[in-house]
């Protein structure tokens, strides 16, 4: 054992502690030596979410139906909103669907630093596994409202065709959107908490500027492709396509330009939160 | 290759301080203050101060060192180990590791009272640095080391706190790290298992691991550590062998009054609501002074403030000789009727006064510290070299003999010497 350490010592390189000024590295290779950290944080955050609630799991599946039955009566039914040829529950609740995904992993990625500032203060460990972490456990409760919507397609006799292959890339583009501006909203509210009060009142807004409740092809088509800076608009219009086979509100020039801009705020982030990591400790 | 673990050279270490005294601001705050005052705002964005928590440090140390760090609350030394284990970032300086680092900063953190104590005993293994199969292959030895076997399938919310120190430190203990940087994980627990964390500590610095060991308990720095740094205001005032720094740091940088008053800056966050004003030693005739008369009753008297109502609370002393070896303890709720009628302290302005009889010490200086907690809920405030004071023993039994008297107590006893026929 003790040889063992000595042998190892001599290979590795020191670790470095000095003052870091200005833009710093990513350090991805640190998350890459952490990664079990990811895993076990996701795995608490997924274990805790639904202890001492009665409907436990439940909730992953009633949320977006709730939201789908609402939309239904108001919008599809009353207001009468187009729905692309498809039937409006299916319509609206296949774009719930990613919605949800993203709302809630922004949610949490938000709140997480200072929900976890207890362990920020105490251990070093790479700061950007704990918006990561809460963002991978969102995915579960995607799954699980996933299979409402199978049920559904049979109810209405959809089947998948060979664009459903695309909806791999379409959840990671929703997660990589939830991400990157939860960099950004997690490191902001370690000084600001008002960010905590802001962030729920945006993602409400986001979700009216985004294609849920109405059809992209609602939108004027000279304005469509300006509306597609809103990544979310090619992830919801995406979903449709891929499971409903939608193809009047999509193009590939929405979804690049979606991809585009989503990419672009994950990497913006990236850079943000590690700048501001080094206050962390001090701040939080 | 040198057999080097760490080397430190000139780090510091610089604060806000907000005048606030608010750790976060909002934006609207930021913004008022910005129109009110836009130069000084321009100037000094943060409205804040800033001084230097440590200062140009420098040292280093070798493979399977133990190095024991002490200072009074507030010298720098739990910020020096936040450096090390890279919990914060220096404002100036270099340090380098030569090894994995694993930090002993608080037992337990990030354990989720939700969870069992098997689902805490690995993501608090992973938290600290741990692989999974480091956890597993060790999860046995943990689990025996924290006697909680029966219980670790129930979430550790339903533990009680002895049960969850135990748990906690048992997972930190088994982390193997080349270089371990422990901060006070023996201020919590009982007795028997204080010595278990200090057998576990000792085995650690046996393997030829290396310890960074910061505490302010005195006699566990001497078992377990050969050299000592000792910090002062963020400096670096000594480094030495052990006993020598112990004596140093017991005895000296102390007035002379027989009174301590404690700045705010001394007062760490966490003692809030307790907040500590002074410790004096009186004499017989009431008068505040270093110069004690063992021939004669010593009264000790902590004042404080308490900001809010606390229930449980008990304040009480320490007694130490200058080499760290305790000789008693006592606490002003140490009578079950008082600890009865005062259950609940409630928030205002208290000295606590104790009168030691005539008769109890030997010559020599012993130094006072004070402590304020709640029995097993919390440990508001302590310090375990508050004071120090000189005795006398003019008049005392046995002075007659010009020799040195064995012993930090010299009581009076009632001899009687019986022939026998």
């Amino acid at each position: 054992m003790t040889t063992n350490a000595l042998d190892t010592r001599k290979t590795i390189a020191p670790v470095v502690i000095k003052p870091s000024r200005g833009w710093v590295g990513l350090r991805l290779k640190d998350l890459w030596l952490y990664r079990e950290l990811v895993y076990f944080l996701t795995w608490r955050d997924l274990k805790v979410r639904y202890k001492q609630s009665v409907l436990g799991i439940l909730w992953a599946i009633l949320k977006p139906f709730m939201a789908m039955v609402v939309f239904t009566i108001f919008f599809g039914n009353f207001a009468k909103i187009p729905s692309d040829n498809v039937p409006y529950p299916i319509f609206s609740y296949t774009a719930t669907l990613p919605w949800e995904l993203f709302a809630t992993a922004l949610g949490v990625a938000s709140r997480s630093m200072v929900s976890n500032s207890n362990m920020i203060s105490k251990i070093y460990f790479p700061r950007m596994i704990i918006p990561l972490a809460s963002v991978m456990s969102s995915v579960v409760d995607f799954f699980i409202g996933f299979t409402i919507l199978i049920g559904m397609m049979f109810f209405y006799k959809i089947s998948p065709t060979i664009a459903t292959l695309w909806l791999p890339l379409l959840i990671l583009l929703a997660l990589i959107t939830a991400l990157g501006i939860g960099f950004w909203s997690s490191a902001l509210m370690v000084r600001y908490r008002d960010v905590g009060y802001i962030m729920p009142f945006i993602s409400t807004l986001w979700m009216y500027l985004t294609p849920v409740v109405y059809p992209a092809s609602m939108i004027p088509e000279k304005w469509r492709l300006l509306y597609a800076l809103n990544p979310m608009t090619g992830v919801v219009e995406g979903f449709r396509y891929a499971l409903l086979g939608t193809t009047q509100s999509v193009s590939a020039g929405m979804i690049l330009i979606s991809s585009g801009i989503s990419i672009l705020i994950l990497i913006t982030g990236l850079f943000y939160f590690r700048r501001m990591e080094k206050q962390f400790a001090d701040m939080i | 290759m040198s057999n080097l673990a760490l080397r430190v050279d000139d780090i510091g270490k610089q604060y806000n301080i907000f005048k606030e005294n608010i750790r976060y601001s909002t934006l609207r705050d930021k913004l008022v203050n910005t129109l009110k005052s836009p130069v000084k705002t321009l100037i000094n964005p943060t409205g804040s101060e800033k001084f230097w928590a440590l200062r140009h440090i420098s040292f280093s140390l070798e493979h399977g060192q133990v190095l024991g760090i002490i200072g009074k609350n507030g010298a720098g030394k739990s910020t020096l180990l936040k450096i090390l284990s890279r919990v914060v970032e220096p404002t100036e300086g270099v340090a380098e590791l030569y090894g994995r680092v694993g930090s002993l900063l608080e037992v337990g953190t990030g354990f989720h009272p939700e969870l069992t104590g098997r689902e805490n005993i690995f993501l608090n293994g992973a938290i600290l640095g741990m692989k999974r199969t480091e956890i597993e292959s060790k999860f046995d030895e943990i689990v025996a080391f924290s006697e909680i076997d029966k219980f670790i399938d129930t979430p550790v919310k339903r533990y009680s706190s002895g049960m969850y120190m135990r748990l906690a430190f048992a997972v930190s203990a088994h982390l193997e790290p080349e270089i371990l940087v422990v901060d006070e994980v023996l201020a919590v627990g009982d007795a028997e298992f204080q010595r278990k964390c200090l057998g576990k500590m000792s085995d650690v610095a046996s393997q030829g691991r290396t310890v960074l060991f910061v505490s302010h308990n005195m006699s566990a720095i001497q078992r377990l550590t050969q050299e000592c740094i000792v910090l002062d205001e963020g400096k670096m005032v000594m480094r030495a062998r052990t006993p020598e720094a112990v004596d140093y740091y017991l005895t000296n940088d102390f007035s002379e009054s027989g009174e301590r008053r404690y700045k705010d800056a001394e007062i760490p966050p966490d003692a809030h609501p307790f907040k500590p004003l002074a410790v004096r030693v009186k004499n017989a005739a009431d008068v505040t002074t270093d110069n004690q008369l063992s021939v004669e009753p010593i009264t000790v008297e902590v004042e404080y403030t308490l900001a809010t109502d606390i229930t449980g609370l008990r304040v009480g002393v320490y007694l130490m000789t200058s080499r760290g070896e305790y000789v008693f303890t006592s606490f002003d709720t140490d009578d079950p009727e008082a600890f009865q009628s005062r259950s609940v302290r409630k928030a205002g302005h208290f000295i606590s006064r104790c009168t030691i009889p005539a008769d109890t010490f030997n010559e020599g200086r012993f130094v006072i510290g004070i402590n304020a907690s709640s029995y097993m809920v919390k440990r508001y405030f302590g310090d375990e070299r508050a004071l120090s004071f000189n005795v006398n023993t003019t008049g005392a039994p046995g002075m007659h003999w010009v020799e040195v008297r064995h012993g930090p107590i010299r009581p009076r006893l009632d001899w009687r010497i019986e022939e026998l026929r």
